[in-house]
């Protein structure tokens, strides 16, 4: 890989990085069983110049800001590249949101100029954008016919003259990424050029990438964990992208053979689904074949308890990594907490799960778990060059988790009030609640705000009680201090809440009742929630699917009161 | 060549049916998501089943955002 060092900015790396590998293939785009088109990185370079030419002859410079609104796909990468070579400023926005809440984030961040997908277009076209300081709209994927308006299509958007490389400096705005937290005030991170480097340095060594090495991205790439996976990390080791234009779980399926994937980020949720299915597929096996792999999964697991081997795993469990292609090293997971018994899962069929703490404000990861040994029950350790410490410990340990390191982003667009609130002595403080064991790993035990005090004084935290609930035929379920749905001046008294989304069809009978009750019980009497509400809405989500509990609190304090809490 | 209205009164008996609620009880401007009570999952499932009818492709990011039936129809009909 590159010697990131060395380099002052993303747009001098990525300079670097087309030199260097001009033959090899850095993006592969494929939609279903059709692969639409590969590049090598020499024509990666010449397609992100003839945008930068186009941006350029629209008068956008050094410090100016431009969007990407698209879905996974080649373009994305392109655009982000012109926008460095121009020295520009990116602003990812999440695709998933409305056409109302992309104008709003547009606006906030004063960008120029907005590279969008089709689809999305028509729907934001329709809207006031005056607002907004957008000069300049590139639309791709628009169909022959389609009405642009003032749009100009990609295919057109090239510059006659050459474009002009314009070099940043390390403490310069690279990226301003909008963190959870689209309702109400949006919070951009201003991420600079040195938070990237140092972060792709710091991670780069523990998942290589290598010409030849493959990574499958289907999380958002405005999501920090797909930007550096997907993006920084392959590009600066000569790797290769490969985008699917589709999400149906057949067809990520495929993509792992077809294209031998070493590396793929997911989030908890769609690791938990890979998890059933494959759970479904053992018990469907004739009792001899699954007494055998048995037998397998439990040779193995004592031979990567205290470090993985890789080789030793393919051989003993071929099947299984054949279905994942055969050559993945590791399945990045992110953007939420993952469940010991899942990572144990995975763990003990030699799958590698890179699972690790980290958020936007810190540019990606803080901690990893380097599995040596194997540790589900913790997040890991910090990454080279990244300082943890617990602020105000409690007499268990438990206080927020606080960072310092070159990768802290620079501050919050235009919001110098909660900058000063989130970054204090230069230590990023995560609102995160967390505690560092004898080893050095850190726990994650709940948010600040959403968790009560128990009349014994015993802190709870909704998050480190849910797994308790998991396995139920609910929808989607979540914990809430029932003083964080309903605000109340008291400290004493507090409650736990389930809330519970369940399918109409099984509306909570008497028996699901008592699985709930059942599942209470397990759970010391201090930690059991008192009720539960049924909720019929989904569940408001980031991009990463993580439960956006702040919204999803808001809107049940709304609509019900504490009338509604059936008690268990 | 089917109508708009054709093709949206196709999809709404293709969603009732795969659904198994009363073709009555859904009409063009609702949103699939509130009123059949699916998550993106099965969304995605339903498209399925109505790129097989109607024997074309429906990209995801096409769908993306699309939540009532007569948005979703258009987007069938641009690629009848």
């Amino acid at each position: 890989m590159l010697d990131l060092s060395q380099y002052e900015s993303l747009g001098a790396a990525l300079n670097a990085a087309v030199e260097r590998w001009p033959e090899e293939i850095c993006l592969i785009e494929a939609d279903r069983e059709e692969e639409r088109g590969r590049l090598t990185y020499r024509e990666f370079r010449d397609a992100a110049q003839g945008i930068a030419a186009g941006l350029q002859e629209n008068g956008f410079g050094a410090g100016d800001r431009a969007a990407i609104l698209m879905s996974n796909q080649s373009k994305w990468l392109i655009s982000a590249y012109a926008i460095f070579y121009c020295g520009g400023v990116l602003v990812p926005l999440d695709y998933k949101l409305s056409a109302a809440e992309h104008a709003a984030l547009a606006a906030h961040s004063k960008a120029r100029v907005l590279i969008v997908e089709y689809p999305i277009w028509r729907a934001l076209s329709q809207i006031d954008l005056s607002a907004t300081r957008v000069e300049t709209v590139v639309v791709t994927e628009a169909p022959a016919h389609a009405e642009l308006g003032r749009a100009i299509r990609w295919e057109e958007f090239r510059g006659a003259t050459k474009a002009e490389f314009r070099p940043r400096q390390r403490r310069n705005a690279a990226c301003i990424v909008y963190s959870s937290g689209t309702g109400g005030r949006p919070k951009g991170c201003v991420l600079t050029h040195e938070n990237y480097l140092e972060q792709c340095a710091a991670v780069a060594p523990l998942w290589p990438f290598w010409p030849g090495a493959r990574y499958l991205s289907i999380i958002p790439t405005n999501h920090a964990i797909d930007f550096m996976g997907g993006f920084i990390m392959p590009f600066t080791g000569g790797g290769t992208v490969v985008h699917l234009r589709t999400l149906r779980p057949e067809y990520i399926r495929e993509a792992f053979t077809r294209y031998k994937i070493t590396y793929m980020a997911v989030v908890p949720l769609i690791l938990k689904n890979l998890e059933r299915g494959l759970r479904e597929r053992f018990a469907a096996l004739p009792p001899a074949k699954r007494q055998m792999l048995n037998a397998l999964v439990r040779v193995n697991r004592a031979a990567t308890r205290g470090r993985p081997r890789l080789w030793l795993s393919r051989l003993l469990l071929k099947d299984i990594h054949a279905a994942f292609g055969g050559e993945l090293r590791a399945l990045l997971v992110g953007g939420a907490f993952t469940e010991p018994k899942t990572l144990e899962f995975f763990h003990e069929l030699g799958i590698q799960i890179a699972n690790g703490y980290g958020c936007t404000e810190a540019c990606t990861a803080i901690t990893v778990n380097d599995l040596r040994p194997f540790r589900p029950d913790t997040l890991g350790k910090p990454v080279t060059g990244m300082q943890v410490r617990i602020v105000n410990p409690g007499a268990d340990g438990v206080g927020e988790v606080a960072v310092r390191s070159k990768t802290v982003m620079s501050h919050y667009l235009d919001d110098p009030e909660l900058t000063a609130e989130t970054i204090v002595d230069g230590w990023l403080m995560t609102g995160d609640l967390g505690k560092i064991d004898a080893s050095g790993h850190l726990r994650l035990l709940g948010r600040k705000k959403n968790m009560i005090v128990t009349a014994e004084g015993k802190n709870i935290y909704p998050e480190d009680i849910e797994n308790v609930f998991e396995g139920l035929p609910l929808k989607e379920f979540c914990v809430f201090a029932a003083n964080y749905l309903w605000p109340q001046r008291t400290m004493t008294g507090e409650q736990l809440v389930l809330v519970a989304r369940v399918d109409p069809a099984h509306s909570l009978n008497g028996a699901m009742r008592s699985e709930l009750e059942r599942c209470n019980q397990r759970l010391l009497p201090y930690k059991r929630v008192s009720g539960y509400i049924l909720w019929d809405q989904d569940f408001p989500r980031t991009a990463s699917l993580k439960i956006k509990r702040n919204l999803l609190a808001e809107e049940i304090g709304r609509q019900l009161d504490r009338s509604a809490v059936q008690p268990l | 060549m089917k109508t708009l209205d054709q093709t949206t009164d196709e999809i709404l008996g293709l969603a009732a049916q795969h659904f198994k609620i009363p073709r009555e009880e859904l009409a063009p401007g609702d949103d699939f998501y509130k009123k059949l009570k699916i998550d993106s999952l099965r969304a995605l499932e339903l498209i399925t089943r109505l790129e097989n009818h109607f024997g074309i492709e429906l990209p995801d990011y096409e769908v993306q955002g699309v939540t009532d039936f007569r948005t979703l129809a258009s987007r069938i009909q641009a690629r009848l």
